[in-house]
């Protein structure tokens, strides 16, 4: 069997382990636990942008938490609230608090770097104009800082959706079950159509991410972007930093 | 008990740290090599810059597990070949540095550039003599975050049975242990470590025209 055997056969798309069952649990819990990271993380990453308090601590952390490997926090993690969290839920709970975990720091850098990087000279127009520190923050700095907070959130989701799949190795649905499934019974057609179909969810996503991007943001910023040609490295490292998720 | 289990496999974990410094390394040099004269067409020409751009932002999107499975089908290799892996984390540093290496050549200064030029520095010789080092600063801080993400995703390869530091992992599942857990856990962490140091280092002794300033 050939991996485009495997993905044509109807077999593999009903049920419920069927394909579309899958991607749609892969789906839901990349929502959980975005909205919950972004819960947090923007919230947060206001309060760091708008006062520069705690910037040192966070950039600090978000960087040791890259250096963690992903797959032994996730067993990890799993090992130690498994016995505490009875029933259905055994597998999903340890799992969404490391995806939670995981897509923090992406969207909360983001928030902050975004907020940090609004143009100075956009700032003090709006607060020559009478603008109240509130008012400043909500229609100048946030949208300002919308770009590379959408970037964070890009992050996030790769991350999440990449983790998610790991995350079948300690019992998750999603479409990391072909391939942990597959590998387990020596089908790599099953493998290799799951490891497809988690590739083409992920690039999917960003696609989403990439109109959003454009939906959203002020065209007015775009068009200033586009105009300061050679990147400061500033913004490069914080793009950077918001997108090296560790697959 | 816990020390115990660390005496008693302390053969295989050396071994396991030394695969894993090694799927780590190679990707991460071969990956500098290519994403160099990537990055320079990309800064170059603005065609070449949006396309190689768009192209390692799209490949970096694929899940190192997805990615570790597809490229036997791709290449031809067998699914258990050490080969993916160095690939598909060659890929990833390739994706992540020719952005890096772009923006680090387009931040040496016009002046500089142009002095070269006076210099009677041309081409290639401009390129390796004089832009490179200007830019190392930018490339080192690039290839800063890509070792320690490949440090991490290596460990993934232990789903599909590469040994590395992340059978600790699956080993320290497969028994309910949590000791090959947090060593591995710890192990790479301070592999991690290591290698930023080590290239915070050499950042530092290949720009000695830098030395008062401080390295982001």
């Amino acid at each position: 069997m050939t991996l485009l055997d495997w993905l044509i056969d109807p077999a593999n798309w009903t049920g419920a382990q069927g394909i579309p069952t899958q991607i749609g649990f892969h789906l839901l819990y990349t929502a959980i636990s975005l909205a919950i990271a972004s819960a947090i993380a923007i919230p947060l990453g206001i309060f760091i942008g708008y006062t520069g308090k705690g910037e040192m601590l966070v950039a600090g952390a978000a960087n040791a938490l890259r250096a963690l490997p992903t797959l032994g926090l996730l067993v990890l993690l799993f090992l130690v609230l498994a016995p505490v969290i009875a029933g259905q839920l055994v597998f999903v709970v340890p799992t969404i608090v490391v995806l939670v975990l995981l897509a923090v720091p992406p969207i909360l850098t983001g928030t902050y770097t975004g907020i940090q990087s609004a143009d100075p000279a956009a700032v003090d127009a709006a607060r020559g104009m009478g603008y109240t520190r509130p008012q400043i923050l909500w229609r100048v700095q946030l949208p300002c800082a919308l770009p590379l907070l959408i970037s964070g959130l890009r992050g996030s989701t790769l991350q999440v959706v990449s983790t998610a799949t790991v995350a079948a190795y300690v019992g998750l649905q999603g479409l990391g079950r072909y391939i942990i499934d597959g590998r387990a019974q020596a089908n790599f057609a099953e493998m290799a159509g799951g490891a497809l179909l988690v590739a083409l969810l992920a690039l999917a996503l960003e696609l989403l991410f990439s109109v959003l991007g454009r939906v959203l943001v002020s065209p007015g910023l775009r068009r200033s972007t586009r105009r300061r040609r050679p990147a400061p490295t500033d913004t490069t490292t914080a793009a950077l930093a918001t997108l090296t998720a560790t697959r | 008990m816990s020390i115990d289990w660390i005496w008693a496999n302390l053969g295989q974990i050396g071994s396991l740290f030394v695969n894993h410094v090694w799927l780590t390394l190679i990707p991460t040099v071969l990956g500098l090599l290519v994403a160099i004269p990537l990055g320079w067409w990309a800064h170059r020409s603005r065609r070449g810059g949006v396309i190689i751009i768009g192209t390692a932002g799209l490949l970096y999107t694929i899940p190192s597990l997805a990615l570790f499975i597809l490229l036997p089908a791709v290449l031809g290799t067998r699914i258990l070949d050490p080969l993916n892996i160095v690939i598909a984390l060659t890929v990833y540093t390739v994706a992540l540095l020719v952005r890096v290496v772009a923006d680090g050549l387009g931040s040496v200064p016009h002046d500089t550039v142009a002095a070269a030029e006076a210099m009677g520095y041309r081409g290639w010789q401009r390129l390796v003599l004089v832009e490179i080092p200007v830019a190392v600063p930018v490339i080192v801080a690039g290839l800063r975050v890509a070792v320690v993400s490949n440090v991490s995703i290596v460990t993934m390869a232990a789903l599909i049975g590469i040994p590395q530091l992340g059978t600790l992992f699956t080993q320290g599942f497969q028994l309910r242990l949590f000791v090959p857990l947090i060593l591995g856990i710890l192990l790479c962490v301070l592999l991690a470590a290591i290698l930023d140091q080590l290239l915070i280092w050499i950042g530092r002794i290949s720009t000695p025209w830098r030395r008062k300033d401080v390295l982001a």
